[in-house]
């Protein structure tokens, strides 16, 4: 398991509308090419964390961070920071699958075109490419001109993550990106996760913990915004060293 | 009675209300159609749309100053309505979502909207009537615009709202900037929408005759002058059918005729583009 990490969430807290204080003074590391899940009762501040590292919450008014997220040395948390370059290179899946009301080809290339890549030629090569890395090129290649809207929820979540994947991201945000989907499906997107560590790093919440436990490499186990236990994922699930770790994941609470 | 018995009979009489209501509200639609059609097609004629006016009472003329006249001052009202009506709902959806000033300008454009059209008709006389010293085309296409610029704004605001806001978040996560969110995407969620609201709004002012008596007033001859006063479809169903002349009364037929026609096939266009979108 490569053990480089990636980013460094150093005593972050964040806190909504001014003064709702929601994570408190988090640290964590992030593994490069590896997945780590983040798991934890409803409202323990887990999605809010994951919104951190694309600064989502930027979006509403008032919102404030405290504390550092380190990409190789780089604070993202900085007020300089270019929002629209890091977003371009951290992706987000959604819970429920957002395909844009344009066709399976625009929706791929639209992130391109974002970036520049004006040519079809070029984008043509790049939305099959992401494509394929979705393992959705198949169910889809002679249909490319038509809606987004007419593929099946499992689809359009592959459609999002190859949306995602075009630009090349360095790292993949995903935010309960099976909970909305049937167990055929969940399983092709957890084959694809597994697939996709090998050249990007990713992060998953989840509120399925035989999903954290099958494909994550690292586990985080938060509560009321602050983390409890971070460790390897096989440690968590069977021998964790908090009390309250062991409690939610064997079922007692949560 | 048992509850069983009260409750049938309620529903009985609910649906036998709402039956007669239905009824009621459709008979006098299809009677004031059906007379519009019946007296309309009978004047229908080639030399009503390529003729302008005889003199007074004289047989053979036709209405192409009032057709060409309604198309300007309509297209003009369009021209000036719907961006502004479109930019504002943008405005009232996105950039101000949620604020106060948001709900306010929201709560006002409701109130314009209900506000008698001869009284924007009046206001528009005061401000670019009474001051150049007379009718012209682009008051009425003025009075025309602040008419739509309501109905387009508020459409174009319920609309954008009903784009799911993770849409945005879904775009805003591809590092796209605000301005390409909304042109690229929420328009495009919204884009149907939008559109029937502007066919809506267009019909909507076809029809309108008061505000255009205090500002384009009307004109006997051709003119293509928007400076100038400027006939419309509806100010002259207006003058011909208060006139004397039998053949002036025939031709306020044929013209209701027309515009009723005009305004029906923009709404059922709208119609159109809603079911062909989401087949």
């Amino acid at each position: 398991m490569p053990e480089s990490i990636e980013i460094t969430v150093k005593d972050l807290n964040f806190y909504y509308s001014g003064n709702i204080h929601v994570l408190k003074k988090v640290n964590l590391p992030v593994y490069k090419n590896s997945v780590t899940a983040l798991i934890g009762p409803s409202g323990c501040g887990k999605t809010t964390l994951l919104r951190c590292f694309n600064r989502m919450h930027d979006l509403y008014p008032n919102n404030r961070y405290e504390g550092e997220i380190l990409i190789r040395g780089e604070n993202i948390l900085d007020n300089t920071m270019d929002l629209i370059s890091l977003r371009s290179r951290i992706g987000m899946v959604f819970q429920k699958p957002t395909p844009f009301p344009m066709s399976i080809f625009d929706n791929i290339a639209y992130g391109l075109k974002l970036k520049g890549i004006k040519k079809t030629g070029d984008q043509s090569e790049l939305v099959e490419k992401a494509l394929q890395q979705a393992h959705l090129w198949a169910e889809v290649k002679d249909k490319l001109k038509a809606s987004a809207y007419e593929l099946s929820g499992g689809q359009q979540q592959r459609l999002v993550i190859a949306r995602a994947l075009a630009v090349n991201p360095e790292m993949l945000l995903f935010d309960e990106p099976t909970s909305a989907l049937d167990p055929l499906s969940t399983a092709k997107i957890e084959e694809l996760i597994e697939i996709l560590k090998k050249q990007i790093t990713i992060i998953i919440v989840t509120h399925n913990m035989q999903q954290a436990a099958r494909i994550s490499d690292w586990t985080g186990f938060l509560m009321l915004g602050e983390l409890i236990e971070f460790d390897r994922t096989d440690k968590i699930f069977t021998t964790p060293s908090q009390k309250l770790t062991e409690d939610y994941v064997t079922g007692r609470f949560g | 009675m048992t509850r069983e018995q009260t409750r049938k009979i309620e529903g009985v009489v609910a649906l036998s209300l709402s039956t007669i209501s239905a009824f009621l509200g459709l008979f006098w639609l299809v009677f004031i159609l059906g007379d519009v059609l019946v007296h309309g097609i009978q004047a229908l004629n080639l030399t009503l749309f390529i003729n302008d006016p005889a003199p007074a009472g004289v047989d053979g003329g036709g209405l192409r100053h009032a057709f060409v006249g309604q198309l300007m001052i309509t297209l003009c009202a369009s021209l000036i309505g719907v961006p502004i009506g479109v930019l504002g709902g943008t405005f009232l959806a996105e950039y101000a979502r949620g604020k106060k000033i948001a709900r306010m300008i929201s709560i006002l454009s409701d109130i314009v909207v209900s506000v008698p059209s001869i009284v924007i008709g009046t206001f528009v006389y005061a401000i670019l009537v009474k001051p150049v010293g007379h009718f012209s085309g682009w008051a009425g296409a003025v009075a025309l615009a602040i008419i739509m610029i309501p109905v387009v704004l508020r459409t174009t605001e319920d609309m954008l709202s009903l784009v799911p806001w993770e849409l945005r978040e879904a775009a805003f996560a591809l590092g796209a900037p605000y301005y390409k969110v909304i042109i690229q995407v929420v328009y495009r969620g919204a884009a149907t929408g939008i559109l029937t609201g502007i066919l809506l709004s267009i019909a909507r002012v076809a029809g309108e005759t008061a505000p255009l008596l205090f500002t384009s007033f009307n004109n006997s001859f051709f003119s293509l002058d928007m400076n100038h006063p400027m006939s419309s479809l509806t100010a002259t169903i207006f003058q011909y059918a208060m006139g004397p002349y039998k053949t002036w009364h025939a031709q306020a037929w044929a013209a209701a005729f027309v515009i009723t026609v005009f305004i029906l096939i923009l709404t059922i266009i709208g119609r159109l583009i809603i079911k062909w979108r989401y087949r």
